[in-house]
């Protein structure tokens, strides 16, 4: 049995499915929302490096690069958003943030 | 069933594993600990997926940088846990419904779409350089070519993001604080003597033989006159 585009495509489709469920589950906790979202990144770049690999195109893999270029630069900002919130209202509970009453 | 196969799924185990346990983990600690693991896991794959340097990439910098700030960041806060589990497997039956739901939709469309693709195109193990002589394929040596001639300005905006996220991420975070006794030089240059020399006129004192007033402000720093 050798390995196929669509064990990588299932992989992706895994690892995706349980960030949902994570972002289900951690309504409240903003940090475990973070990661959920960074588990995501990562399912969708293993579904791009797959791709790039059996197409044998490099432009997907180049497409890597930029969307981990993205993801860091978004867990920075939201790690700094996350210490500000947690240093004025000293909770990251999501449902704490009704201040604009949306 | 070869080794390359073998080594997919214990890969494939283990990430999907953690992630469960990232997203069902009680302290926050062990979640980045277990998001660790499965970033690693990921690299793993995606050297069996032949993209070394994407592979080495996620480790240096999501290992090594993000997932530390991320650890850092946990470390720091002081979370009480219970109030953010609570009703925590309330909603587990409609996220699991919506998570087998997302996998099925996803299997249909990249399986029915891409099922004819079992086998990897075959990298040339010689290809030609600038020069035209033949030398071993690189992937490092492609995606960096790629990367400097066809996608040169995205590579500059991408860089420019980043300046910027780091430039947000320290203005966020940035604050003085209150009982710090740092001097500022250029107030010490504009101070003017009339700022720290206060001149105090007080009336004459009576005999001493008289029962002595207060005296005043005597530990304040004031020059008085005496009459």
């Amino acid at each position: 049995m050798t390995l196929t585009l669509g064990h990588f495509l299932t992989l992706g489709a895994m690892l995706f499915a349980i960030a949902v469920i994570g972002i289900f589950l951690n309504r409240r906790n903003l940090i475990v929302l973070l990661m959920a979202i960074e588990l995501m990144l990562l399912a969708v770049n293993m579904i791009f490096v797959a791709f790039s690999h059996y197409l044998g195109d490099m432009h997907g893999q180049v497409f890597v690069f930029f969307i981990l270029t993205v993801a860091a630069a978004e867990s920075a900002i939201g790690l700094a958003i996350l210490v500000l919130l947690f240093r004025n209202k000293s909770s990251i509970n999501a449902e704490d943030l009704n201040t604009l009453k949306g | 069933m070869d080794a390359k196969t073998a080594f997919f799924y214990l890969f494939a185990l283990v990430l999907l594993v953690s992630a469960f346990r990232v997203v069902t983990a009680r302290n926050p600690v062990h979640a980045v600990l277990n998001l660790i693991l499965a970033f690693s896991q990921a690299a793993a794959i995606w050297l069996l997926l032949k993209a070394e340097f994407l592979a080495i990439a996620l480790v240096l910098v999501y290992l090594g940088a993000v997932m530390v700030l991320f650890l850092f960041v946990v470390m720091m806060l002081d979370i009480r846990i219970d109030a953010l589990r609570q009703g925590f497997w309330k909603h587990f039956p409609l996220a699991a419904f919506i998570g087998v739901l997302i996998v099925f939709e996803m299997g249909m469309v990249l399986m029915g779409g891409f099922s004819s693709i079992d086998e990897a195109k075959a990298i040339p193990a010689m290809v030609l350089n600038a020069a035209g002589q033949p030398e071993p394929y690189s992937n490092t040596k492609e995606l960096g070519r790629l990367l400097y001639t066809e996608y040169l300005y995205p590579v500059e905006i991408a860089a420019t993001i980043l300046l910027v996220a780091m430039i947000a991420a320290i203005a966020l975070t940035l604050r003085k604080r209150k009982d710090s006794k740092a001097i500022s030089p250029s107030e010490q240059i504009r101070v003017r003597s009339t700022d720290r020399v206060r001149l105090v006129k007080v009336a004459a004192t009576r005999a001493p033989q008289v029962e002595a007033q207060g005296t005043g402000d005597a530990g304040a720093p004031a020059q008085e006159t005496k009459a």
